[in-house]
């Protein structure tokens, strides 16, 4: 059977081993120990193009995507509005089958987009310098637990009680090897507990890892956080929604020493968790210890302005064994959804964006409050996630409610089984105020079918 | 060249219109802790869709990319990236589901995982795959961790990763991101590991051994057999580098080679595209020793085969990402095993190995070729015979580019001299590969004639020769706005 990808003709086969001055593709593979050779794949057999489209198809019909359902579910990942020209333009060709620019005349347009990504995350985190991106914002806070580690030279890495837990079990991971210690601050009432980071902060931690919002949407207390770090004479690392800071002030002005978080909401599809993007940025004393790729502007034999990888003695083709980071590949193609999303959108409409969903989801959790059997679950303030404290197991509520086509939100329990009556609420632009009033209304009415059984 | 974005900012434009709140609003200062209300707004660009399209558009056409030009840069297995399958990833039961939907609503996806792990394994001989790591660096990392796991489950604190001196520099710096010592292991005169040298570092200290096979030289370790007896033998493990899997597909297994984890690099053999330096994803096979230790969650199948997946793994190495890994890249990889099947995997990588032997023995009187056996998916040639003119491997590398061609990877593995690594990729036909000969011909004797001619290249790229050097002595690392 022919192949499509798989240009060669048989008499161009025979054509090219008579120019090496082969008999056959057995004389290539001499190398080969006989006795080493595979027998045939237990993989299926080839399919047409338009076979291997109805199969996927099919696969992809067997789920039951959120864009076809009402969603309030969130937890590191959201349905957010991807306007069109984002996916259009990242789908060129030039974009999509380039690699890394490694060389610089023939690759501007993704060093240029690397470059303006970097600018986008600076001004958002009110860092001084980013890096082209990192696989995602688990793995992009456990390199900043790393970070903390190789600049105070310290060996513990504090990590609050509200960090998303995959998250948190990223870093336990990436720390496990190199022999860090990671302690986590114990959450209360939804934030970070003071007085517990008071007593943790003894003079061996290398940094703090807190998320704002936290994984249980929460506005930690940052100014306080801050303060008590940096007497520490530890470093501050803040795992920041991107979203919010059209809203919420920029982790470096309160005193953040590293920014890393998640960009899957800037205009990059949610895809079953990934590919999504991290993005990772630092002051700049730190900037030497800053994992990844980073971009710099140059200029070109004839004096033009342009731009390029650079300070490569970082990283892990030159430095080898004593390089930053082993990352090589990150995600750049992410990256650059997010760079158009954030273009698209621009100053205004990020702000909007963060409004609407600020506006929607207090609105939604005033309503839920009303509802019997329903309540706040902490005090916190928070962003544009909330966590409802549920009379029945939130899982019952969640399973009940996907029969009538909403995904109610995430039950708590599934990170941490002591909360079985939590549920983790999440609202964006993407949920009409039509979805608010259908979600509250079917809450009410499940609440008192059961109440009446 | 393109104006920065933030240059062409006109303050008051924008590119989408969003829906309003909708809703009763309340001021956000009594919302958010005053300390958390932001001051001044991020610095965003202000521009029309079209502005904004047009800008990135004309920015992707200062790329070379594989749909617009060949591009043989070897270790990084360029080929075609299908386009039915950016049709799949891009399907709504795919690209809008979310990780943490029940498994109810999400079967196709978990299915499709499931059925990819299974094929994965059997093209690498393994017993089991774990998808989440996402990219090739990252794969490196879970399966040296796993090797970590499994010595401290025998009471056993190895320190020593041996890797070869050819060795991609990820593998150093993995080792030594998971906490230990690398030691490097010399090559000998035919290119491949020296079993001499590897013998004198074994001991009862080594953890590991990885390896790339065809190793970046393009050459098969024939002795492989013995290496990993070798290394068995005193307690190490063996860890297969998927870089260069393309050369081996329907061939020779790692896992029939002795390996113990292999990580597979689906940018590379299976055909998603590297997306201007990712998206990847670097799954991990894993032999019977090391199964307990893979990151969590599995996807399991049950007897009504319903899949589901199973964080239950006490001896795992636990999470390496968040969610799955990245599933987009699943979506095509599978779509790319599918299209192929089991016939057309051997066919993919008999024809990368024909291409790359063929490109060798029609340059191998031009340049000099450091090692005569049979390639496989690459090949290595020198430009020391060009150097000693006075033209490195720079500037014939900056001057293919004037044929339209990306150049090859320079000076890599670093125990050539004057390296170019050349991998063509079984995608290409033999009209392109005979362009990219007549190039490098024409080049060579471009050397002897007008030396000048290349040194000043490239003369048709969208820039000149760029200055790297003044990049890194004076780090200018973003935008900042006019004072």
């Amino acid at each position: 059977m022919p192949f499509n990808y798989l240009p060669l003709t048989d008499p161009q086969r025979r054509e090219m081993l008579g120019a090496i001055g082969a008999g056959s593709m057995e004389d290539l593979l001499i190398t080969i120990p006989r006795e080493l050779r595979a027998g045939k794949l237990d993989v299926p057999s080839g399919r047409s193009e338009w076979e291997v489209q109805q199969h996927l198809a099919g696969l992809a019909a067997r789920n039951r995507p959120l864009s076809q359902q009402r969603s309030f579910l969130g937890a590191g990942v959201s349905l957010r509005y991807r306007p069109a020209a984002v996916d259009h333009v990242a789908s060129r060709s030039e974009f999509f089958t380039a690699y890394t620019p490694y060389q610089p005349e023939i690759s501007q347009g993704t060093l240029q987009a690397i470059f303006e990504f970097q600018t986008l995350v600076c001004e958002l985190t009110g860092m001084d310098v980013s890096n082209a991106s990192m696989y995602d914002g688990s793995t992009a806070t456990g390199e900043a637990a790393l970070m903390c580690v190789r600049a105070t030279r310290r060996r513990k890495v504090l990590v609050s009680g509200t960090l998303h837990p995959e998250y948190a079990q990223v870093v336990r991971t990436y720390a496990w090897g190199p022999g860090i210690e990671i302690v986590t601050v114990p959450q209360r009432d939804g934030g970070i507990d003071l007085a517990a980071l008071d007593a943790l902060l003894t003079g061996d931690v290398a940094g703090l890892i807190v998320q704002v919002p936290s994984a249980f949407g929460g506005l930690e207390p940052v100014d306080e956080v801050a303060t008590r770090v940096k007497a520490a004479g530890a470093l501050l690392a803040v795992v920041a929604d991107p979203i919010s800071l059209g809203l919420l002030e920029a982790p470096g002005r309160y005193g953040a020493d590293i920014c890393v978080g998640d960009g899957q909401a800037l205009g990059n599809a949610m895809s079953f968790g990934g590919p999504h993007v991290g993005f990772m940025a630092c002051k700049e004393p730190l900037l030497r210890q800053l994992p990844g790729r980073i971009c710099g502007q140059t200029a070109d034999s004839r004096g033009n302005t342009c731009y390029t990888l650079t300070l490569q003695t970082r990283e892990q083709h030159i430095r080898r064994e004593k390089a930053a980071s082993n990352i090589c590949t990150n995600q750049a193609l992410n990256a650059l959804f997010a760079t158009l999303y954030l273009g698209l959108v621009g100053k205004e409409g990020l702000r909007e964006v963060a409004n609407v969903s600020l506006q929607r989801a207090h609105f939604l959790a005033e309503r839920i409050s009303q509802v019997p059997g329903f309540a706040p679950a902490f005090g916190i303030a928070f962003f544009n996630e909330f966590v409802v404290k549920t009379e029945r197991p939130a899982e019952e509520i969640v399973r009940a409610l996907e029969a009538r086509g909403i995904v109610a939100g995430f039950p708590l329990s599934r990170w941490f089984p002591d909360l079985a009556h939590h549920l983790l609420v999440s609202v964006t632009e993407a949920n009409s105020p039509d979805d608010l009033d259908a979600y509250v209304e079917a809450l009410r009415s499940n609440h008192l079918a059961k109440v009446a059984v | 060249m393109e104006t920065l974005i933030f240059d062409k900012s006109i303050s008051g434009r924008r590119g989408v219109t969003l829906p309003a709140a909708g809703v009763p609003e309340r001021p956000i200062e009594s919302l958010v802790p005053a300390a958390l209300v932001r001051k001044e707004p991020p610095g965003l660009p202000e521009q029309s869709e079209l502005e904004v399209v047009r800008h990135y558009t004309r920015l992707s056409q200062l790329n070379h990319s594989i749909d617009t030009g060949f591009y043989p840069l070897g270790s990084c297995t360029m080929k075609y990236n299908p386009k039915v399958n950016e049709q799949a990833a891009r399907l709504d039961g795919f690209a809008n589901l979310h990780p943490y939907q029940s498994p109810d609503q999400s079967q196709g996806a978990l299915q499709l995982m499931y059925e990819l792990q299974q094929w994965l394994a059997a093209i690498t001989g393994m017993e089991r795959v774990s998808l989440q790591p996402a990219a090739g660096a990252h794969g490196e990392l879970t399966g040296i961790l796993m090797i970590k796991a499994y010595h401290e489950s025998r009471g056993q604190n190895r320190r020593k990763v041996l890797v070869p001196d050819s060795a991609h520099g990820t593998n150093p710096a993995t080792a030594a991101l998971a906490g230990f010592d690398v030691v490097t292991v010399k090559s000998d005169e035919r290119g491949l590991v020296s079993v001499e040298n590897l013998r004198e570092h074994l001991d009862d200290q080594v953890a590991a051994l990885m390896l790339t096979n065809p190793n970046t030289l393009g050459l098969f370790e024939e002795e492989i057999l013995s290496i990993q007896q070798l290394v068995h033998d005193c307690g190490g493990l063996l860890y297969y580098d998927g870089a260069n899997l393309n050369a081996i597909l329907g061939t020779v297994r790692p896992g029939d080679m002795g390996f113990d984890v292999v990580h597979i690099n689906l940018h590379k053999t299976f055909s998603t595209p590297h997306g201007g330096g990712g998206p990847g994803a670097g799954p991990v096979a894993v032999g019977p020793a090391l199964v307990p230790f893979l990151p969590v969650p599995a996807i399991e199948v049950d007897e009504q085969g319903r899949y589901f997946l199973d964080a239950d793994r006490p001896r795992s190495i636990g999470r390496v990402k968040a969610f799955f890994g990245n599933f987009g890249m699943f979506v095509r990889a599978y779509a790319f095993i599918l299209a192929h099947g089991a016939e057309g995997l051997v066919q993919v990588s008999r024809d990368a190995v024909l291409g790359a032997n063929y490109l060798k023995a029609r340059l191998q009187d031009a340049f000099d070729v450091p090692y005569g056996q049979p390639c496989m998916h690459e090949f290595v040639l020198s430009g020391s015979r060009q150097k000693a003119r006075g033209v490195s491997t720079l500037a014939m590398a900056k001057r293919l580019i004037d044929f339209g061609i990306h150049p090859p990877t320079m000076y890599f593995p670093l125990v050539v001299p004057e390296a170019m690594m050349i991998e063509p990729t079984e995608t290409e036909g033999k009209e392109t590969l005979d362009r990219f000969v007549a190039a490098m011909r024409q080049i060579a004797s471009e050397v002897e004639s007008d030396p000048d001619l290349v040194n000043g290249a490239p003369h048709s790229a969208p820039i000149g020769r760029v200055d790297e050097v003044t990049a890194a002595r004076r780090p200018i690392l973003r935008w900042q706005p006019p004072r």
